[in-house]
C-alpha cells in the first residue's frame, strides 16, 4: 500500500510538471487550455488517492477526501469547458503554423 | 505553482489569466492536504480543501459567463468612463 501510494503521489507531480511546461509554452489560448484541464485533472486525482494510500486515516476522512477527488473529476473539465466557450465567443484567434 | 503566476501575470489575454488562476486553486487543493499531513491536523485542513475546491469552482464560472457575455477580451478604455475590470 505504501508503494502504491508512493508511485501515485510520484507520477501525479510530474504530471503537475507537464502542466506546468504546458501552461508555459503553448502558443496559444486554446492549446494552454488543453494542457490546463487535463493535466490538472489527472494530476489531482493521483495526487489525493496517493494521500489516501500513505497515510493512515479513518473511514470518515478517506471518504471526504474522495469527494474531493469526485467534484474535481466533475467541476475541472466543465470549468475548462465553460472558459473555452467564453473564449470562443469573446473571439481568441487559433494559432496557425505562419502566425508570428 | 510560482510559474504558473508567471503565466498569470503576463498572459496576453484575459483568459489566460483565467485559466492559470483556475490551476493555481488546484494546485492549492493538494498544497492544502500536503500541509494537514505535515501539521498533523488532516481533519480540519481537508474541510478547508473541500471549501477551497468549491469556491474556486464557482468563481471560474462566473468569471467565464461573465466574458460570455461581454464578447470582448480587450478592457475598455474610454476616457469619461472607469475602465471595467
Amino acid at each position: 500500500m505504501d508503494y502504491l501510494g508512493y508511485i501515485l503521489i510520484s507520477t501525479g507531480l510530474l504530471f503537475f510538471l507537464g502542466t506546468t511546461i504546458g501552461l508555459l509554452r503553448f502558443p496559444d489560448f486554446y492549446t494552454r487550455m488543453h494542457a490546463a484541464g487535463k493535466g490538472d485533472t489527472l494530476s489531482t486525482v493521483m495526487i489525493l488517492i496517493g494521500c489516501i494510500c500513505l497515510v493512515p486515516m479513518g473511514l470518515l476522512l478517506a471518504l471526504k477526501i474522495l469527494l474531493i477527488i469526485n467534484f474535481i473529476f466533475i467541476g475541472s473539465p466543465t470549468a475548462t469547458h465553460a472558459m473555452m466557450d467564453a473564449g470562443n465567443k469573446a473571439g481568441a484567434t487559433p494559432w496557425r503554423k505562419d502566425s508570428k | 505553482m510560482l510559474l504558473v503566476l508567471v503565466r498569470a501575470v503576463k498572459g496576453p489575454t484575459v483568459i489566460d489569466r483565467l485559466v492559470a488562476i483556475n490551476v493555481i486553486g488546484t494546485k492549492s487543493i493538494v498544497l492544502l492536504l500536503f500541509a494537514g499531513i505535515l501539521f498533523g491536523q488532516l481533519e480540519m485542513f481537508v474541510d478547508i480543501a473541500l471549501g477551497y475546491g468549491l469556491l474556486n469552482y464557482i468563481v471560474s464560472i462566473a468569471a467565464s459567463r461573465y466574458y460570455q457575455h461581454r464578447n470582448s477580451l480587450e478592457p475598455e478604455h474610454s476616457p469619461g468612463e472607469n475602465p471595467v475590470s
